[in-house]
């Protein structure tokens, strides 16, 4: 079903999420993990907290500046592992990685993600695209690497 | 000047001549004649060779060409030879004048700097005040991003010793008056320290008739190799900077109780094997920039500047930071549109400019934006670039075109 997104719908979904960010709010209950995300090759500054409670997120929120990509990408991302096991997180995070460098993937699993396909045509929009997916995997401290 | 002659002996130029290649982030580095790059291939296949007591001839000629070099770099600025010290970079020059001026500086000295410095102008000084306890002091700057001599002798007080300021600013392309500022500074007993990395590729240098205590570039932004900078220093304070490099060429002697001469400035500062190929290609770079003229390329690079201020200023969905700046620095925004997001769009058509705080992590303290696009010119740039670049300009609103191409 995904495939059959046009160009058009998905340069909608990434503008409603860029314009409209769903779980943007700073968290200060300590039971939250946090992590900034910046680098020198992107100029977006983006904190990304988790809360994770029996191996389930809990919650998933987020705050600072971005760029379109990254702020619909991070957007998207809070929504689509809120509520799911570290496990399925996971999964999901190694699918979304793939999917950016055109290895094989599960669309299914990625939900509206997937408007973020045609990332490899931009490389240089990589890092924006993965920059929450990269947070989130830095706070449970598995590989970032895309 | 003649553009389309230049644009031949530029290969990244000529070999991207099929696509659309627009540079205009020379700002961040510039391309490379042949000529510099045939200089430093000559060092690698022809004498490669260490410098330093060579027994060979090969040698000789390595050494021939290295201190060669370095009498081009001095007359570039108009300094004497013995005043040229080879460094890694700008900011390696930098963090070399701080760290080796820590000894003449004590708690509660003030350094006066500006909000619109780059990083490796500011971030040596906040450890050496972090060492010594001396204090970073911000002069105020007018509303074209100018330090002017009023401000800074209202900044100065008798504890200032140092201060350390671009010639040319690095997001707004503003011109400091570094004759005047630093007749200031010596008045008040303190140094002088210019930042030219943004001015020696575009304006003549005459460290002499600017009478600075200091002086740095990198070679790169002077179509020169990556990893080549300088450092100039008049040569009684360079005899009074400490070096934070030791090791083997830049001794005169040692001994087992730990007593150890070093040699005189510059080799006193360049220990270890040098880029002795970096030098040799910077001092080409330069060479081809004095047979251009240095007063032609500031000219040339001010027409392109005014040309697409007037023509930025024709479009209602652009945000101007720097239109009375006379180097060829535009900084701006395309309304409602994150830098970054614009910067890719101008990629999407083959136009390369920079989104950021470029480095100058305080300048919001003076734009009131955080992220600024960066469309920086030189020499080769044409107008018929900017008339391009102009186009796209009007089509900012379609930023996620870029996204979707």
């Amino acid at each position: 079903m995904h495939f059959s997104l046009s160009n058009e719908m998905m340069r909608e979904i990434i503008m409603d999420h860029y314009q409209n960010p769903r779980n943007k709010r700073e968290e200060s209950d300590p039971s939250y993990q946090t992590v900034y995300m910046d680098s020198t090759s992107c100029i977006d500054k983006i904190y990304i907290q988790i809360k994770v409670e029996d191996g389930i997120f809990k919650d998933v929120c987020w705050h600072g500046n971005g760029c379109a990509i990254s702020t619909a990408s991070t957007s998207i991302m809070s929504e689509l592992l809120k509520g799911k096991t570290i496990d399925e997180g996971n999964k999901i995070i190694d699918n979304y990685f793939n999917m950016i460098h055109e290895k094989p993937y599960d669309p299914e699993v990625l939900d509206e993600a997937v408007v973020f396909m045609n990332t490899s045509r931009q490389p240089s929009r990589i890092k924006c695209a993965t920059i929450s997916f990269r947070g989130v995997r830095r706070i449970l401290g598995g590989n970032e690497d895309e | 000047m003649n553009i389309e002659e230049i644009r031949k002996l530029f290969p990244m130029i000529t070999n991207n001549s099929q696509k659309k290649l627009v540079y205009f982030d020379n700002a961040a580095t510039t391309f490379k004649p042949q000529c510099v790059i045939d200089k430093e291939v000559e060092y690698y296949t022809f004498y490669c060779a260490n410098t330093h007591r060579g027994d060979y001839d090969i040698a000789y000629q390595a050494d021939t060409h290295y201190d060669e070099a370095r009498k081009i770099v001095a007359k570039f600025i108009n300094a004497t030879k013995k005043e040229v010290v080879f460094t890694s970079g700008d900011s390696m020059s930098l963090n070399l004048i701080a760290f080796g001026l820590i000894h003449l500086l004590k708690k509660d000295d003030e350094i006066l700097v500006s909000v619109l410095e780059h990083a490796s102008c500011l971030l040596p000084w906040y450890k050496v005040c972090d060492i010594v306890g001396c204090k970073i002091k911000f002069i105020e700057v007018d509303e074209n991003g100018n330090i002017t001599p009023e401000n800074l002798k209202k900044a100065m007080t008798n504890k200032t010793k140092i201060v350390s300021l671009a010639h040319v600013g690095n997001v707004l392309g503003n011109v400091n008056d570094v004759k005047a500022l630093a007749k200031i500074a010596h008045e008040n007993n303190a140094l002088f320290i210019c930042d030219g990395a943004q001015s020696a590729p575009h304006m003549k240098i005459d460290v002499k008739e600017l009478d600075v205590d200091f002086f740095t570039f990198s070679g790169h932004k002077c179509y020169g190799p990556t990893g080549i900078g300088v450092l100039y220093g008049k040569y009684e304070l360079l005899e009074k900077l400490e070096p934070y490099q030791l090791g083997g060429g830049m001794n005169a002697s040692f001994d087992m109780c730990g007593n150890v001469k070093y040699l005189y400035p510059p080799e006193k500062f360049e220990a270890g094997t040098q880029n002795i190929a970096g030098a040799i290609g910077l001092a080409r770079a330069l060479e081809f920039l004095l047979d251009i003229g240095m007063d032609n390329i500031y000219q040339y690079e001010n027409e392109l500047k005014k040309y697409c201020v007037s023509k930025m200023k024709e479009l209602d969905n652009v945000e101007l930071y720097n239109s009375n700046t006379p180097t060829g620095i535009v900084a701006f925004n395309i309304k409602g549109v994150f830098a970054q997001d614009g910067a890719s769009l101008f990629n999407r058509y083959g136009i390369c400019v920079r989104s950021g705080e470029h480095c100058a992590k305080l300048i919001h303290n003076f734009l009131g934006v955080d992220q600024t696009i960066r469309a920086s010119f030189c020499f080769y740039n044409t107008k018929e670039e900017i008339d391009y670049f102009i186009e796209i300009c009007k089509k900012g609103g379609d930023f996620l075109d870029a996204f979707f191409a």
